[in-house]
């Protein structure tokens, strides 16, 4: 690991300044920048820490949706009373994450940014080839161990899934990163691979995140965050979907449902074709199974992460029985 | 402030042998008390750290270290281009060759991941950096990735592990009802909590190395052979390890490295493997697969078995992971063929790891007999029953003890197996699939000679002193039940003193042999001290005892008297001031008379006077049945151990709690070979791309379920002097196929090839 210098901002301009300079990182919980780091992939010069800046950490939750600060730690979120009740989904997603060790490191900000799994892209010695490590170079994945590879939103150039959960539940019901100077809805912060893995989301060099706003729906207060993995707690999910749903009076017809999916896709994935074939509609397992089905629209596969075409259209229709009361 | 409230230690029995004492140096560990090798205070070190190939296999033309050396803080770079003047060491049975020379940095690179250089600095933060520095050249040949590369052959048949009688093909022929089935295990690693590492330095051609190991007086004789200097010279210190599971046996590359750069430098260094190395720096479970064929009479009567097993080794050594281990023992049958081959990869030379050979052969056979007891309809509890084997019919020999029928009536009886519904999927909760499966295990008893010394002192403390290590399984307890039994004095009076190769000699703490081989020596040692004392006492003149006309004394409750009250008793303190002795020192071992010097060095240091299981008159073995409940999520594919109960026959306990604590370490990590844990291989480069703990899946908590151990084994006196059988290896025995049982029963589907994950279900 490379020496670099450590600098801890006092203001949030302050932070934005020093993060403009090359070779500066935001550091905020570590538990990404510093495994990556040490891995030789992320390489600081300077790491500005931003944990101390006032005012960042707070959760607020009332008629019109929740603010979370960008500085509130993941665990704080999970076990949040007012999120709990209003958005059970990203209340879920967040404890279903990592473990409780890290949880109480990492920070909302910083959980949206994490990285990729991708073996490839962790081992820069063994697998010099990484387009979105060094742009140019290839992807080494193409061919190799694929088995947590996504299968939606891919490229020729690289094949990496997007592997948090908070992310898929907030993209789910329309939240909204705040960047200090501008606002961008969760779904458009985060870019598919393209020709350009090396840019992951539309943050500015410069920019930092200051908060996230979930708006109040009712999808969101019926809602439920699903992770399906082989192994039952630390692990990243093998596909996963976050669901909301609201019927109509008659408490059997859909008004209004959100499904995002997770552990699939090159960044997190809303499913809108799977949301307008059950809109409107009575909600039956059938009806339910078809339309999950919609959601590998256009998935492609490589090798060993075929498995997810079959496994993450079940999980969507499961998350949507459960909301719907079905299971 | 309080940290913790004083433990209590139940009924005063558990300070002698078969009691449940709680864990010696328990409090040491969980306060942070105990040093573990690479926390050593040594003043002045300098940080090694280890470059690794990244190519399969060929040559490293050169290395251009300049830069690195360049690079702040840098002390030393070794390449392929030092000779570093080392000598080959013995091999496990001590066999070495004469004046071979060693070199752990080799040219030739035979696995990617190997390691090729080092560089040594202040810092270990400034080694790292300055490795990146550095730049190899190769020259690459073509490799082979896994034994299911076509480029792998068929391997090597390995003749002494080839067995048979009877006519099995013939008889597997004429068999009314026959199965077959291929049955696969990838490689799997040992992932102890504690990384491989260690300090060392020098004092003239005098070495002390702090470094986990299993097997103190073994490693210590590699590194005096390795450097030319006299057994004496070294010191291996390894009073606490935090895990082995079979990895922590043998001095290591990494381990010569650092001791060269510390000579060379004049100046202690440590080397700390990073997790990653600890993946490709040693070998876990070689992959396997076998092929078995089994054929019975439509009653379920066995025919015959016959066995073809192989397994990956490296390009430069051959390690046997011996798939037709437990094949031939578990049941009775009439006709039998196994063969192993070991196929070369190129990848480092696989060890062993908990249960080596039995693990994945009884994955073999216990799938087979459930596949079996499907074809014919049968209970697979009654089809084991019915083929129950009376004696062992590979030796011959009858069994010193075998409590297998007694482990699976009684397990089932716990599990409530009665209650089981025969046909597959016909259990259901829910979403949820449940399945019930169950799982034989068997290893054998093995001892080797080993050797003890009991102090009696002043104080009227005894210290049981070996160089015997604990590794977690309970070595510092038993050993001090065992002295704290002889003279009947609390287990707080013992002090053990372990892990330090200047001690006396003891087997290794592997093939579950320790505890039956030092328990032996600690027993005569402290008996005959008692008998000292007992002499002294009776025949000194200031001795207070001496009048008492008794011809013994007895020891309990912390007073030595003799028996039927005649006359006074002492303490232990103050019989050693009457009589005006420090200290009494005994050292006994268990090799035959008159061993000399030499035999009692090989004994120690080498494999060469091991006892295996069927040497002497019986064949002996632990057992255990293990009964798995599965909950399977048939849309997802996901597999959850709901419920284990598992019956074993290990002979005598010498402590029930930290028994009942290795079966149950023993199964936990039967759950993570049969659902998650894989080596997964890189084909186009031979790399192991999961070899980190957040990509290489073991159990966490959520994963293990309520685990009921029952134990039905009666002393064995034939299979150890005080009655025991080994108990660490055998939990994990069967767990996997017992699990993979339950899937099928759950499920319908049949998984040959482990681990069950989530796709080989949907
Ligand atoms: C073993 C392991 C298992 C894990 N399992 C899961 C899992 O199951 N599910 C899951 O969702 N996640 C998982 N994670 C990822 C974990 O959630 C993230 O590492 C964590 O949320 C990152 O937060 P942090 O505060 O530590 O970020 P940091 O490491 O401090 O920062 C991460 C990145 O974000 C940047 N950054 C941080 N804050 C800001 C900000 N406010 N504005 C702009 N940039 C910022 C940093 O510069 C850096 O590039 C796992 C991580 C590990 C190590
Ligand atoms: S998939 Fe993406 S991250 Fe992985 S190696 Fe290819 S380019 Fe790199």
């Amino acid at each position: 690991m490379r020496d670099f210098s450590y600098y801890r901002a006092s203001s949030a301009d302050e932070a934005r300044h020093a993060a403009l300079q090359s070779g500066a990182m935001l550091l905020a919980g570590g538990t990404t920048l510093l495994d990556l780091a040490k891995c030789g992939v992320m390489e600081p010069e300077t790491v500005v820490d931003i944990t101390h800046l006032p005012g960042l950490g707070r959760i607020t939750v009332d008629a019109g949706g929740a603010t979370i600060g960008a500085l509130a730690k993941m665990g704080e979120v999970a076990d949040h009373a007012g999120i709990r009740a209003a958005f059970p989904a990203v209340s879920e997603s967040l404890s279903l994450a990592a473990s409780a060790q890290l949880r109480n490191m990492a920070t909302i900000g910083g959980n949206l940014l994490q990285r990729t799994r991708c073996s490839y892209f962790r081992e820069p010695d063994v697998f010099p080839a990484c387009h979105k490590r060094n742009p140019g170079s290839g992807c080494s994945a193409l061919g190799g161990v694929t088995r947590n590879h996504a299968v939606l939103g891919t490229s020729d150039t690289c094949i990496a899934s997007y592997p948090g959960d908070l992310a898929v539940a907030l993209v789910a019901f329309d939240a909204v990163v705040e960047l200090g100077g501008r606002t961008i809805s969760v779904d458009d912060f985060f870019l598919t691979p393209g020709n350009t893995p090396e840019r992951e989301t539309v943050l500015e060099r410069g920019e930092m995140i200051t908060a996230i706003t979930v708006p109040a729906s009712a999808a969101a207060k019926n809602s439920t965050y699903l992770k399906v993995r082989d192994r039952q707690s630390y692990e990243f999910a093998a596909a996963s979907a976050a669901v909301g749903l609201e019927f109509e009076a008659d408490g059997r017809t859909v008004r209004d449902i959100r499904v995002a999916l997770g552990g699939v896709a090159t960044k997190p994935w809303r499913a809108r074709n799977v949301e307008q074939a059950l809109t409107g509609k009575v909600l039956s397992p059938e009806t339910v199974e078809v339309a999950s089905r919609l959601a590998m629209e256009g998935a492609v596969s490589h090798g060993a992460n075929h498995y997810k075409i079959e496994l993450a259209p079940r999980v969507v229709a499961r998350a949507i029985l459960k909301v719907g009361g079905l299971v | 402030m309080t940290i913790m409230e004083p433990r209590k230690h139940g009924d005063a029995s558990d300070g002698t042998v078969g009691g449940r004492q709680t864990r010696f140096e328990g409090n040491l560990k969980v306060t942070g008390g105990a040093t573990y090798a690479l926390e050593y205070p040594v003043e002045g070190l300098a940080y090694a750290i280890l470059v690794q190939s990244t190519i399969p296999a060929g040559r490293v033309v050169s290395v251009d270290a300049e830069k690195a050396l360049a690079a702040p803080g840098v002390l030393m770079v070794l390449t392929p281009d030092d000779d570093m003047g080392l000598l080959v060491a013995s091999d496990w049975g001590g066999n070495r060759p004469e004046n071979q020379p060693y070199y752990p940095l080799p040219r030739q690179v035979q696995y990617n991941g190997q390691s090729i250089a080092a560089v040594v600095a202040e810092s270990r933060e400034q080694a790292v950096e300055a490795a990146r520095l550095i730049c190899i050249t190769y020259e690459q040949t073509p490799h082979v990735a896994s034994f299911n590369d076509t480029a792998a052959g068929e391997g090597k048949v390995m003749d002494n592990l080839t067995s048979g009688w009877g006519d099995a093909e013939a008889a597997l022929a004429d068999a009314p009802v026959q199965i077959e089935g291929e049955y696969s295990t990838p490689r799997e690693y040992h992932v102890a909590m504690e990384p491989h590492g260690l300090t060392v330095k020098w004092d003239g051609d005098q070495i002390t190395v702090w470094e986990p190991s299993q097997w103190s007086h073994g490693m210590a004789r590699s590194y005096s052979e390795w450097f030319g200097i006299p057994y004496e010279n070294v010191r291996l210190i390894s009073p606490f390890i935090g895990g082995g599971f079979g990895s922590k046996g043998a001095a290591l590359a990494h381990g010569a490295v650092a001791a060269f750069a510390s000579r060379k430098l004049g100046r202690p260094v440590k080397l700390a493997l990073t997790r990653p190395q600890n993946f490709t720096n040693y070998g876990g479970r070689a992959a396997t697969r076998q092929r078995i064929k089994i054929g019975a009479t439509e009653d379920g009567i066995l025919q015959a078995i016959v066995h073809r097993g192989a397994s990956e080794t490296s390009t430069y050594a051959d390690w046997p992971e011996q798939t037709g281990a437990a094949t031939p023992i578990l049941y009775k049958v009439e006709n039998f063929s196994s063969q192993h081959r070991v196929v070369p990869v190129n990848a480092v030379t696989p060890g062993a790891l908990r249960g080596p050979g039995k693990n994945p052969s009884a994955f073999g056979i216990e799938s087979a007999m459930e596949e079996l007891a499907y074809k014919l309809g049968m209970d697979p509890l009654e089809l084991r029953l019915k083929n129950y084997a009376d004696h062992d019919y590979q030796s011959g020999k009858p069994w010193s003890t075998r409590r297998l029928r007694e482990a699976l009536t009684e397990g089932a009886e716990a599990f409530g197996w009665s209650k089981r519904s025969h046909e597959p999927r016909s259990m259901r909760d829910g979403n949820q699939l449940i399945g019930w499966g169950i799982g034989c295990g068997t290893f054998p008893v093995i001892q080797a000679p080993s050797e003890a010394m009991i102090r009696i002192l002043g104080n009227g403390r005894v210290e049981v002193v070996s160089g015997a290590i604990d590794m977690g399984q309970g070595t510092y307890t038993i050993l001090a039940q065992t002295a704290a039994e002889v003279f009947g004095i609390p287990v707080d009076q013992v002090e053990v003193h372990l892990g330090d190769s200047r001690l006396p000699g003891a087997a290794i703490a592997g093939g579950s042999m320790l505890a039956g081989s030092i328990l032996g020596a600690v027993h005569k040692a402290a008996t005959a001290a008692r008998d000292e004392l007992i002499g002294l006492a009776l025949n000194d003149e200031k001795s207070p005892l001496r009048d008492t006309g008794a011809n013994t004394l007895t020891f309990s409750g912390g007073r030595i008297a003799a028996p039927r009250d005649q006359g006074p008793s002492l303490t232990l303190s103050e019989l050693m001031a009457a009589l005006g002795r420090d200290e009494i020192e005994i050292l006994r071992n268990t090799l035959p008379e008159g061993a000399t010097a030499q035999e009692q060095h090989q004994a120690w240091t080498s494999m060469a006077k091991v006892q295996g299981p069927t040497m002497g008159e019986y064949s002996m073995h632990s057992w255990c049945a293990h009964f798995a409940e599965v909950r399977v999520d048939e849309d997802f594919g996901t597999v959850r151990v709901s419920r284990i109960v598992s019956a074993f026959d290990c002979g005598r306990l010498y402590n029930p709690r930290l028994v009942e604590s290795q079966w149950r370490g023993g199964i936990i990590m039967g759950i993570g070979q049969a659902l998650l844990e894989e080596g997964l291989v890189d084909q186009r480069n031979g790399r192991t791309v999961n070899g980190n703990m957040g990509d290489y899946l073991v159990p966490t908590n959520a994963d293990v379920p309520h685990i009921e151990v029952i134990s039905v084994g009666v002393p064995d006196y034939g299979a150890s002097a005080l009655g025991g059988k080994g108990v660490g290896e055998v939990g994990i025995v069967g767990v996997a196929p017992a699990i993979a049982n339950a899937v099928f029963h759950a499920t319908g589907k049949r998984v040959r090839d482990l681990p069950i994950t989530l796709e080989k279900l949907i």
